[in-house]
């Protein structure tokens, strides 16, 4: 390899040795797209004419008030309708270009999914997406886009039958599959060099975010919030704020029923350091070992595990991670749609429920940044039930 | 680690090739693996290889996957597996006892204290199934400071750089993957090694032994005939396990008389 692939201590590639090569192979593949001005061109070209970049800065009109200022990044506006359709197109460039004819993925909420099935229909790429059995449940509009836009959806039956079980999966396909299939790894988890390269792929979103934000405020934020789940709107939005060191950087993981509980998915507060999907992070797991069940009422934050930059970043100080429970994130949900006419996702929900608490606890003038990561049209069915609103 | 010198000796001396046989310790209780693994050993197996249960085995197919599940299901820890490895080590003094589990158990236990434990229940080896050579070097460091043998994984697509590190730091045989993909039992199998094989001997690799796919006697007949030193079964015998132990040690004694 070309690198060790870690972030302080966390990271690595533990993955079966017949898969090494595969992850070899990438990492070059990467590290020369990146250094192609082609490739990017390519990438930008797609980036604004097929997802609709740059996506706006929001500054809430009736949230917030004069003196704390809640801004929000749109990328529920993106074609598919969250961030995931910025790296997935990137890496399905990357899949082309590396001759490779079939894309596999996992997918939790169904976003991941629904952003590879887009690119396997644009790219002509034979495409499956594992998908835990549960959330097939759960997301069964985005289960339907999937196979609309061309892709098999394969529920997975095996542990907890979600997301941590659709990545084994996934990875158990791509040890038989790796010479004619790309992985296309949906979070900055996972072996090296997905945490690296999904990150890059994802760093679009503070770029754009950090540029837009100093035009209309004429400095940088408070604090810049968003969801962690695997960590990958996170990641995306902090990486140009990380050499801000005034800027706080504040991850918010799924606290699901509390904190105090087993039902949450909050791998950096209540887990510890192991190995899950081929890197060395913080775990939900039991004192032998076994990995946890995570609950989360957002099917994307729902994992017992997290990517291991945020395991450095937590360990070093720069960023801090909180959690907000279901109710919390479901009073933002209601609240942002009944106030600004915004329907987010569950997961985007999480993230605003932290910038409405700081709001509130802010003395002076304070301005927030969140990444608001998608949209709630897959959240609709399951909103009906939970927030007592159904028609 | 001389348990399997001594092993590979005594079959080079007859000419024979050493059969190995895997189950998952736990599955599907404690006292029935304790008893399907007499069976293992009653029905010819050179060295045993055990599975300690982890959660989430994504190195493994659908028969492994199944058996880790039983196993945990019916409350199997590490340390209940060490206690069993000891227990059968008092019955039975050679026979080379690995032990075969994934990166996350051997870490929550922490490296030093996991072989030391392994050391201290008579296993021989231990093989991480997913601490490939990039990630190996600490887990090697451990287990030779207890005194267990560190068997590394080698595939057929792995590039001599990492072999030399493989045949390096392995230790007891090395686990050579017979084909891509998860564990599994397969009705044909095609061994297309030579390059492997030869890089490994020319670095002096700890001797090869085949698995994945390995389910029939004409498969044992083949990894021997491709050169391999060894060949192991799983997933054919977890799946022969609801036949009970009898059949279980039949089908371990016709894949024995392959390596003959």
């Amino acid at each position: 390899m070309l690198s060790n692939g870690r972030f302080g201590r966390f990271g690595g590639a533990y993955v079966a040795e017949i898969l090494a090569p595969a992850i070899e192979e990438l990492e070059s593949a990467f590290a020369a797209a990146q250094a192609d001005a082609g490739f990017q061109r390519e990438l930008e070209r797609l980036l604004a004419t097929y997802a609709g970049r740059p996506t706006p800065l929001t500054r809430c009109r009736n949230l917030g008030s004069a003196q704390t200022r809640i801004y929000l990044k749109r990328e529920d506006l993106l074609h598919g309708g969250a961030h995931k359709t910025n790296q997935v197109l990137a890496q399905a460039l990357l899949a082309q270009r590396m001759g490779k004819r079939r894309l596999i993925a996992e997918t939790g909420a169904g976003q991941h999914g629904v952003a590879t099935a887009m690119a396997g229909a644009l790219f002509g790429m034979k495409t499956r997406i594992y998908m835990g059995a549960h959330d097939v449940a759960r997301q069964e509009l985005n289960v339907f886009r999937m196979r609309l836009m061309g892709a098999e959806v394969v529920p997975v039956e095996c542990g907890s039958r979600t997301l941590k079980d659709a990545i084994n999966e996934a990875l158990r396909d791509w040890a038989a599959s790796f010479a004619d299939t790309h992985y296309l790894l949906g979070t900055v988890a996972g072996p090296h060099p997905f945490p690296t390269m999904v990150r890059e792929f994802q760093r679009v979103i503070g770029r754009e975010a950090r540029a837009q934000f100093l035009e209309a405020e004429g400095r940088l934020p408070d604090a810049v919030i968003a969801c962690v789940g695997g960590g990958s709107n996170a990641m995306g939005v902090f990486a140009d704020f990380i050499p801000d060191t005034a800027v706080a950087l504040v991850g918010v993981e799924p606290a699901g029923k509390g904190l105090d509980g087993s039902e949450h998915g909050a791998t950096l507060q209540r887990g510890r350091p192991g190995v899950l999907h081929g890197a060395e992070t913080y775990v939900l797991q039991d004192e032998n070992g076994q990995i946890g069940e995570s609950w989360s009422v957002s099917a994307g934050l729902d994992y017992p595990g997290v990517g291991p930059e945020h395991a450095h970043l937590k360990e070093s100080g720069r960023a801090q991670y909180v959690g907000v429970t279901d109710e919390e994130a479901l009073a933002a949900f209601a609240l942002l749609a009944r106030m600004e006419g915004i329907i987010c996702a569950f997961e985007s929900a999480h993230a605003l429920a932290e910038a409405l608490k700081r709001a509130e606890r802010a003395n002076g003038d304070a301005a927030f940044l969140v990444n608001l990561s998608g949209r709630g049209d897959k959240d609709m069915a399951q909103a009906q039930k939970l927030t007592g609103l159904a028609p | 680690m001389r348990r399997y010198r001594a092993m590979f000796d005594r079959l080079a001396a007859r000419s024979e090739g050493a059969l190995g046989a895997f189950l998952m310790i736990g599955d599907p209780d404690l006292q029935r693996s304790e008893d399907f693994i007499e069976a293992l050993i009653d029905g010819g197996a050179d060295m045993l290889e055990l599975g300690v249960p982890f959660s989430d085995p994504v190195a493994d197919g659908p028969v492994i996957q199944a058996a880790a599940n039983r196993a945990l299901a019916a409350g199997t820890t590490p340390s209940a597996a060490f206690d069993l490895v000891a227990r059968l080590r008092a019955r039975h003094a050679d026979i080379p006892i690995g032990l075969l589990t994934y990166a996350n158990i051997v870490v929550a236990r922490g490296r030093e204290a996991f072989y030391a434990r392994a050391a201290a229940a008579g296993a021989d080896s231990v093989l991480v199934a997913d601490a490939p050579a990039f990630e190996a070097e600490p887990f090697v460091r451990a287990a030779r400071a207890a005194g267990v043998a560190p068997v590394l994984i080698a595939a057929a697509n792995t590039p001599e750089d990492r072999l030399k590190k493989i045949a390096e730091w392995g230790g007891g045989y090395t686990y050579c993957v017979a084909r891509a993909g998860v564990t599994g039992a397969d009705r044909e199998v095609r061994f297309d090694h030579a390059r492997l094989l030869a890089v490994l001997k020319t670095h002096a690799a700890p001797p090869p032994v085949f698995g994945f796919g390995i389910a029939a006697p004409d498969h044992v007949r083949a990894a021997l005939a491709a050169g391999a030193a060894g060949a192991i079964s799983g997933s054919a015998i977890v799946e022969r396990m609801k036949d009970g132990p009898a059949a279980v040690a039949a089908l371990v004694r016709r894949l024995k008389e392959a390596t003959q």
